[in-house]
């Protein structure tokens, strides 16, 4: 009812049109209608009863997509009433998937979609197995309305800060997870023993265990959080095993082995900015971004500040710095996640029949000279306000008007 | 952030845990700074204790021989209002010799062709925590906060710092060539702090700004009252207030009692308190406050707690609610050292909002855009143009020139070395960056770094890429960045 009555048709005129898809194209119409993109191209007759958007000298994208974060699912960070992302207590909490958590109201998702990110992963953490992330939209009223996909995958982390819970030793995360993906084959097996009571005790719970078969049987990834080589090798050799889809998510040293990562057909999700050594991944560096894509491997960036997920472009652009073509950096932030999430069927770039995310831009998106002008999301114009403008309003001339 | 896919936590460690148009295009002479430029702070002379008569950890900073260098065909900001085409800068001896549109060279300069790229003044982090929470980040490397007492004014940073942090190779290639490093937040007064010359060094003496003054870090807030709201207090942002006026009511006397012995000498000295001795040169006017502070009603509290004791706070340190009471800030002298876009990470980080360097640029404020950070340290000219487009973006008409401001001649202000470092004029040290392109934009990189005329870092030359000790035998190769 709501969708119908939003529904609408817009044209966006006369911009440079970055559709993620292919080649650019200069004086380009995006029409959108019903949500949806209808055409795009430099030969598109507008309806009379568009609205039109003028994009001349303006540059048009799909809307970013941030692949990290905890958009709706944190308000204030250091205030625990505020987070959702982490289910305490449970070492192996593959049932838990963040969408309840999710507050449409947050503050953050104003102040960042209209700064050009339209679709965010929103990502579990803690833990060996942290849970279910989902894939939302920065707009909508209800969970229902922003959940674009959930879950898109079940995130495990292989790096330092997960090993703790699986007794302190990167060879007891590897270990704790192959007997849970084991047990989680095994309970589907035989259901019925375990109804009688017939079976050995499970590694995890029945509910996180059957969370994790649609991992098993290759329907959703594993993301695993892996920056240390040898932890990103174990991650490609549990995914060998169990014939796993897999998802790395930082992958810091993974320019060491970037065409081991390219012949799995492995993606990685990189925050380029990101190079700060720790024991970790001590070959971090700010051109893995760039050597992974080079070598074949599917990037996408992430911001992983989820206040300023905004700066996702920032990222970008850094990672252009850094060795990765501009062309590159765009797919990393639009069409490389909604492959990764599973949604490339309707995100990640402007083709007729995805749903509409599209920004216009002042300019080069990535460049801190260019602000947004308009910021579509599902077809809908986003008015550009958030809790942060309003605050900018009452204090631009002082003292403030109360 | 460190550590991608985990939730940013307010920690103690960190603190935090118009169009402008290009001013002057025509080749010019260089000229005096405009306003916001009051009087430069005097050129330090010797900012040891005056409670005692003798050095105390003395700089043993050195410059590095270097042949003088010739920059030329480049576009030069020299942060003093001027941005010249085609310009040259020389300099020798660690000195400045000429900025200008035509500048001759002696015989044996090293002539650098700066064609396409853009030459700036050094550029100067006021608060960084390099070397006291050095990389990698473990409990053995956790230096910065001394927890123990809400106040230490008694702790020096110089006594944490590990001049083999490899984080600060990684500030060096990002244009850094001066840094002060803080004491982290958790104290009401967490200590001194350590203006430092960002050199590969063996010890931190010889990193130490000969004659800088030192800093104290002071704290408001959330911080101190949650670290020791469980721990005897304070527990309350009114407990903070009554415990650095009782700290100072302390200072007054001990500075009362070494400024009598001090006329004349007789009799045995008063006792020596080293936490009462750095308070009473702030007293003294000999070091400067630095203070962490964040919501603008404690601000407005802390201004007046310095009139109070007859003292001036230097700067106000993340302060992301300055913009709130910009024009109270600017009449008191103090400046906000802010972030670009930093905000929401504790309750009184809620509200800051990416127009606040802007705005308190507008209202007459000295800006500077600080880092807190060993990953934002390496990009605070990125920073700076973020809050620079937001607030032009916004219809505050900041220029080039005061956004280049914000990351060299303020914070130099704010370390009391504006006299010396800041700004590319003749007699000014030669602390010189060369970037790619225009430093405002996201793809413009440093490719030579220039500390004092030493050629500390060279984009293009491995044989200038200094690693730290740490990093030795370790990948990624020598030559590449990290």
């Amino acid at each position: 009812m709501i969708a119908f009555l939003l529904a609408q048709t817009i044209a966006i005129t006369g911009g440079t049109v970055y559709p993620a898809s292919g080649p650019k194209l200069a004086n380009a119409t995006v029409l959108i209608r019903d949500g949806r993109i209808a055409a795009v191209g430099t030969n598109v007759s507008v309806p009379s009863d568009a609205t039109r958007i003028d994009a001349t000298g303006k540059w048009v994208t799909p809307g970013l997509i941030d692949g990290a974060g905890q958009l709706g699912l944190v308000e204030i960070s250091a205030v625990p009433g505020t987070r959702e992302a982490s289910l305490q207590g449970d070492t192996i909490a593959a049932a838990f998937n963040v969408a309840e958590g999710i507050n449409p109201a947050s503050t953050l998702i104003p102040v960042n979609r209209i700064e050009g990110v339209t679709t965010a992963l929103a990502v579990p953490v803690g833990h060996l197995v942290s849970g279910q992330a989902v894939l939302i939209d920065l707009d909508g009223t209800t969970i229902e309305q922003m959940l674009v996909r959930s879950p898109v995958g079940v995130v495990a982390d292989l790096s330092e800060s997960g090993k703790d819970e699986a007794g302190g030793s990167r060879a007891g995360s590897a270990d704790r997870l192959r007997r849970v993906f084991r047990d989680a084959l095994e309970y589907e097996r035989r259901k019925t023993d375990f109804g009688r009571a017939q079976m050995r005790p499970l590694s995890a719970s029945v509910a996180d265990l059957e969370a994790l078969l649609p991992v098993l049987h290759g329907r959703e990834p594993l993301i695993a959080v892996a920056n240390r080589r040898s932890d990103i090798e174990t991650a490609l050799r549990l995914a060998r095993e169990f014939k796993l889809k897999l998802v790395l998510a930082g992958g810091a040293e993974g320019w060491e082995i970037a065409s081991a990562i390219a012949a799995a057909g492995v993606p990685v999700l990189v925050e380029p900015m990101d190079n700060i050594p720790s024991y970790d991944a001590l070959g971090i560096r700010y051109e893995n971004a760039a050597l992974l894509a080079k070598a074949g491997v599917t990037v996408a960036l992430m911001e992983t500040d989820t206040h300023k997920s905004h700066d996702l472009r920032q990222q970008a652009g850094n990672a252009v710095s850094y060795g990765m073509t501009w062309d590159q950096a765009l797919r990393a932030v639009t069409a490389a996640p909604a492959q990764i999430f599973g949604v490339a069927d309707r995100y990640g770039s402007l083709e007729t029949g995805k749903v509409a995310n599209v920004v216009v831009w002042t300019g080069d998106p990535f460049e801190f000279s260019t602000g947004v002008e308009h910021v579509l999301i599902r077809g809908k114009e986003i008015p550009l306000r958030s809790r942060q403008t309003e605050l900018f309003e009452r204090y631009k001339k002082l003292p403030p008007a109360y | 952030m460190r550590h991608a896919w985990s939730m940013m936590l307010a920690v103690t460690s960190a603190c935090a845990s118009g169009g402008g148009t290009r001013a002057a295009q025509q080749p010019a002479p260089v000229q005096p700074a405009p306003a916001p430029a009051p009087a430069a702070t005097p050129t330090p002379q010797d900012a040891e204790s005056t409670s005692v008569n003798r050095l105390q950890y003395p700089s043993t900073y050195q410059r590095h021989p270097s042949p003088p260098v010739l920059i030329r065909n480049a576009t030069i900001m020299t942060a003093t209002g001027q941005e010249i085409p085609n310009g040259a800068i020389l300099f020798k001896d660690g000195r400045i010799m000429a900025v200008g549109a035509k500048v001759d060279a002696p015989a044996d300069a090293v002539i650098v062709d700066g064609t396409g790229r853009y030459v700036t003044p050094g550029i100067i982090d006021d608060h960084s925590h390099l070397g006291v929470y050095a990389a990698p980040a473990t409990d053995a490397e956790s230096d910065g906060n001394e927890a123990t007492n809400p106040v230490t004014a008694e702790v020096w940073a110089e006594h944490s710092f590990w001049p083999q942090d490899p984080q600060i190779p990684l500030a060096i290639a990002g244009g850094i060539t001066t840094i002060e490093a803080l004491p982290g937040s958790a104290n009401l007064i967490g200590g001194r702090s350590a203006i430092l010359k960002l050199i590969p060094a063996r010890t931190v003496q010889e990193m130490k700004f000969p004659g800088a003054r030192y800093g104290l870090k002071m704290a408001c807030g959330e911080n101190p009252k949650r670290v020791y709201g469980k721990k005897g207090g304070p527990s309350t942002r009114m407990g903070n207030m009554a415990g650095y006026r009782a700290a100072f009511i302390q200072a007054e006397g001990y500075r009362r009692r070494w400024d009598a012995w001090n006329k004349d000498h007789k009799g045995d000295p008063p006792e020596r308190n080293l936490r009462l001795e750095s308070l009473a040169e702030v007293l003294r006017g000999n070091i400067y406050v630095q203070n962490h502070c964040y919501r603008a009603d404690e601000m407005a509290e802390m201004l007046d707690l310095a009139r109070e004791f007859g003292f001036k706070i230097r700067s106000f340190h993340h302060a992301v609610e300055s913009y709130k009471i910009a024009e109270l800030i600017a009449k008191a002298g103090t400046s906000v050292s802010v972030w670009a876009d930093w905000w929401g990470f504790k309750e009184e980080a809620m509200d800051g909002i990416q127009q606040n360097a802007a705005l308190n640029q507008q209202a007459g404020g000295r800006v500077v855009i600080h880092s807190d950070d060993p990953s934002g340290i390496q990009r605070l000219n990125q920073e700076a143009a973020k809050a620079m487009y937001a607030g032009q973006r916004s219809g505050i008409a900041v220029t080039r020139d005061q956004a280049l401001r914000w990351i060299t001649a303020n914070p130099a202000w704010t370390l009391g070395l504006d006299s010396i470092v800041g700004t590319l004029e003749p007699g000014k040290m030669a602390d010189v960056v060369v970037w790619s392109g225009d430093p405002f934009s996201v793809y413009a990189k440093a490719v030579q770094v220039y500390n004092d005329g030493w050629l500390v870092y060279d984009r293009n030359d491995p044989k200038h890429q200094p690693r730290t000790d740490f990093e030795l035998g370790q990948e990624p190769a020598p030559g590449s960045d990290r």
